[in-house]
Formats: structure tokens, sequence, C-alpha cells
């Protein structure tokens, strides 16, 4: 029977753990394959716990950082009132949003409407079980990592599109069109940055990736191909700030135009899944970047031995952490700086300019290995 | 319209373009980089907690005022041009006579309820006699408040 193995040190805890637990049941039950499955099963829900607690727990935390970072950027305290510095005040929202009523305006179609929300969850969840938050610490350990997430992100546009078709609102509409558009439009150059991280490294498997940036500060990709790894790391920040529809593309939800874009209708709970949605693409957006340009759970070694040994003391999750939290100060730093483009703008954007010079990236990238060696 | 220009023109401005456009983008990160890393510039008051220690601005217009020194003594004249100043007739200057025979001012009255602090008044008076006070705590419950007379003596004339 085939049972498939675990390998993350949670993964050692159950299996440890598991058949000392069986001893207690009565002879008969015993045997092997019941404490490997036991092992698997166990091991699974703690995998899906804890996906859920990383995802769900940071986008009160994100949502926090929001409000503070941008009344900051424009001279304002942001919450202040509830606990200290307005800390609870996330909480007391989410408790409001729960409580709401949910309803459906008329004329919606009522099975696309509350599945569309569902759907958009799906993606940045699957993208969270890919990453490697540590070097044992990685949900699935798929081979084909890059290409899964290029597929899933998908889902996104999916959800989108449902939820603002469904409505039976012209703003929803449009807004749901619109983006629908752009993220398609998006995903080519996102999809390209992706692929030109998969040549410098040679795989598509996210925890190579990792590991091929191993060693000093210079060895991350960002740093590691001059100038090359610096423009693929913008082009990523730009295309994949378009992926997650955040301004200043956030043309889906267009608030001055739209008046919320394809969430136009939504409420209660619904809504909170979309907005759960957002934050969350927010953290596996800036947890592939790290992972891809900036040494993902690595320590910023800087090559000297006495100050390194201190740095690699910290454990890879809050390295990761750290860089994945200032990923997303730099999203929220140009979310509350920059104009949002007219749509045809955007467009051109991405064809004009994104995805000529993604090509000569990838071009440049090619030459690059061909000289190194 | 679409302008006719040469290929050569349009790839100058294009190359221009993805010159200047990052850089006016880089000037902007760094204004709110500057704002983000100086929390002192903060405006914003936290109003009930600091009453005690809150600044009004100079230049805010809260209710009309007269100016009077210690012994109440005012430097109005009952001249009216506050009166005639106001767009919506929110002041009435009752002159009265002194024991001399002479107008002088007998009471200023001020309808706090239909004022718009548009600060006209004070511009109009010729003596310096009004002011706008900087109080802003101006909300009540009883509408006869909002009827007063700010001098406390008659005018000096």
């Amino acid at each position: 029977m085939y049972v498939p193995s675990v390998t993350h040190p949670i993964g050692d805890f159950v299996r440890e753990w598991v058949p000392k637990l069986s001893a207690y049941l009565p002879e008969q039950l015993q045997s092997q394959t019941l404490d490997s499955i036991v092992a698997f099963l166990v091991n699974a829900v703690i995998c899906i716990i804890a996906v859920c607690a990383v995802n769900i727990g940071s986008a009160p935390i994100l949502i926090y950082m929001e409000r503070k970072v941008c009344a900051h950027v424009q001279c304002r305290l942001g919450p202040m009132r509830l606990g200290w510095h307005g800390t609870l005040q996330t909480i007391a929202d989410v408790i409001k949003m729960l409580f709401k009523e949910v309803y459906a305006p008329s004329g919606a179609d009522k099975l696309m409407f509350y599945l569309a929300p569902l759907i958009v969850l799906i993606a940045p969840f699957m993208v969270a079980a890919l990453i490697p938050f540590d070097k044992n610490l990685v949900v699935s350990d798929v081979s084909m990592g890059i290409p899964l997430i290029i597929a899933v992100n998908g889902f996104g546009v999916l959800g989108i599109l449902l939820g603002g078709w469904s409505s039976n609102n012209k703003y929803s509409l449009l807004g749901a069109l619109r983006s629908g558009a752009q993220m398609i439009s998006y995903e080519i150059s996102f999809a390209m940055i992706l692929l030109f991280v998969v040549m410098i490294s040679g795989s598509t498997n996210l925890m190579t990736i990792t590991q091929s940036q191993a060693g000093t500060i210079a060895d991350w990709f960002i740093f590691k191909i001059p100038v090359l790894g610096f423009i693929g790391f913008i082009l990523f920040f730009i295309s994949s700030t378009a992926e997650m529809n955040r301004a200043p593309f956030d043309i889906a939800e267009a608030e001055q135009e739209l008046t919320g874009g394809y969430h136009t209708e939504y409420n209660g709970t619904p809504f909170a899944m979309f907005y759960l949605a957002e934050y969350i693409a927010l953290v596996t957006n800036s947890a592939l970047a790290t992972t891809c340009f900036l040494g993902g759970f690595h320590a910023p070694c800087i090559g000297v031995a006495a100050v390194d040994n201190y740095l690699t003391m910290v454990p890879g999750v809050v390295w990761f952490f750290a860089k994945v939290f200032f990923m997303i100060w730099c999203y929220m730093m140009v979310r509350w700086t920059f104009v949002r483009p007219r749509v045809d703008q955007l467009m051109d954007f991405e064809w004009k300019f994104l995805l000529p010079v993604n090509l000569l990236l990838l071009g440049a990238g090619a030459a690059y290995i061909v000289i190194s060696g | 319209m679409q302008e006719n220009i040469t290929l050569v023109q349009y790839f100058k401005r294009y190359l221009k373009r993805c010159i200047t456009g990052p850089w006016s983008l880089i000037c902007g990160l760094s204004v709110s980089l500057k704002y983000f890393l100086s929390p002192w510039k903060i405006v914003t008051e936290q109003y009930p907690e600091n009453k005690k220690t809150l600044r009004m601005h100079e230049r805010y217009r809260g209710r009309l005022e007269m100016v009077e020194d210690e012994e109440g003594n005012n430097h109005c004249t009952a001249c009216g041009m506050c009166e005639r100043a106001c767009p919506n007739a929110s002041i009435n200057v009752l002159p009265t006579k002194n024991i001399a025979g002479k107008k002088v001012l007998g009471r200023y009255v001020y309808h706090f309820a239909s004022c718009t602090q548009c600060g006209l008044c004070v511009e109009a008076c010729p003596f310096g006699a009004i002011v706008m006070s900087p109080a802003f705590e101006v909300a009540t419950t009883e509408p006869s408040s909002l009827e007063m007379i700010l001098n406390k003596k008659e005018g000096q004339g």
C-alpha cells in the first residue's frame, strides 16, 4: 500500500508519536500500515491548519499594517483608539463583518454569486502550500512548483469574473471585465519573470530555487546576476502588483469610477472573503518574490564570519517572514504613492513596455548563462 | 487625434519616457518615504484626550469676540460697519447716548446661530474692536445661549 512520505519536522514528530499512541490499542488492531496512514492523515490535518493559520492570521495584521502605513504616509495617525495604538481595531472590524446579514441582489445568479468568493480564495491558499518557509517547513514540495503557481493564479481571474457577472450590476460587470483583461495580460509578464528565475536556477522546484541562493547576500538572485537580477525584481514587483489588483493597478475596483468594481454587490462574509483573498495574495506574492529574488529563508550573510554566525543563529522562518513583511511594506508604499493609470494606459504599459523588456531580459539571461558557463 | 510623427521620433519619445517615468515615480516615493519616516510631522490631534494641551491654529475662526482690556473697556464706536459687512445679519449694533450726549455702543448683539464665521466683520472694523476667538467647542443644547451680547460695558466713544 502506497503511503506518501511526510518530510518536515512536524512530520517527524507525528511519525514518532503515532506508534507510541497506537500501542494502547487492542492487539489485533495494531499494524504498521495503520500507523503510517494515521500519521499521514494527522500530518495532513496539521498542514491544513498551518496554512490556514498563516493565511487567515496574517490578514488582520496586514489590514492593521496597511492602515498604519497609509496613515503615516499621509501625515495621519491611523487607528488609535481600540487597544494600544488601535491594535484591536481590525479584530473588531472582522467581528462586525462576520455578523452582518448576507444577501444577494435581486436578479443575481445565487449559485455563482456565492461561489465566486470561494474560488477567489483558492488561488492564494494553494500558492501558500507550495512556499518553503524553512529548510524542512514546506507543505508540499512539488517538483513543478512554478508552473503550478502560474496555473493556480488563474483562479483569481475566474472568481472575479464570476463575481462581477453574477451580481446583475453594471459596475460589477465593468470592473470584472476590466480586471479580467488586466490579469490575463499581466499574467504573461508574471510568468516570464518566473521563467527567468527558473532559467537562472535551473529548477522549477521552489526549494531548489531557494537552496541555489544559499551563501552570502550576493548570492541572492537579485544581486547574483549583475543588473539583470534587479531589473527582473522590479518587473516582478510591477506585474505581481497588477496580478493582485492592487493600487496603482486597481482597475478592477477603481473606487472613483466603479464604486468597488466586481465586489460592489457583496457584503458581510462574502465581501470579507474577497478582502481576505486580496491580503493573502499579498502575502503569497511577497513570499514568492522573497523565494525567487531575496534568498528565501537564508540569512542575509555579508561574508564576515563573526557577523554571519549570529545571523545564521536566527531560525530561517524569522528571516523569511522579515523579508516577506519588507516586501509587503514596499507594496504598501507603492500603493499609497502612485496614481492609477487609465485602462488603455495600463494595457499600453503591459504590451508596449513590460512584454518587450521581459523578452529582452530573457535573452540577456540566456546570454549570461552561456557566458558564465 | 493621431499626430503624424516619424518612427525615429516615436522611438525617441518612447525612450525618453522610459527614463523620465521611473524618475518621477522615484521622486514621489521619496516624498512618501520622508513622511513615513518622520512621525513628528503628523498633524492629527487626539482630541478628547489632549483637551488640556490642544492649541488651536492662529487663523482659526471660532466665535466672534470683543477685544477688551482688564477693566472691560472696548474700542467699539458703534459705527455699524460690521453690521453692514455681515452677509447674513448676525450682528446688531445697538447704539445709545452717553452723559455727554455722544453716540456710543449700547449693546452689541451677536446671533451665533446664523453666523458662518466668515470673518468679514473683523475685516470691516476700522478700530480693531472685534476678533474671531479660537474657541471651537461651541456646540450647545440651549438655543437661547446662541443670542449673546458681546460687550460688558458701554462703548467709550
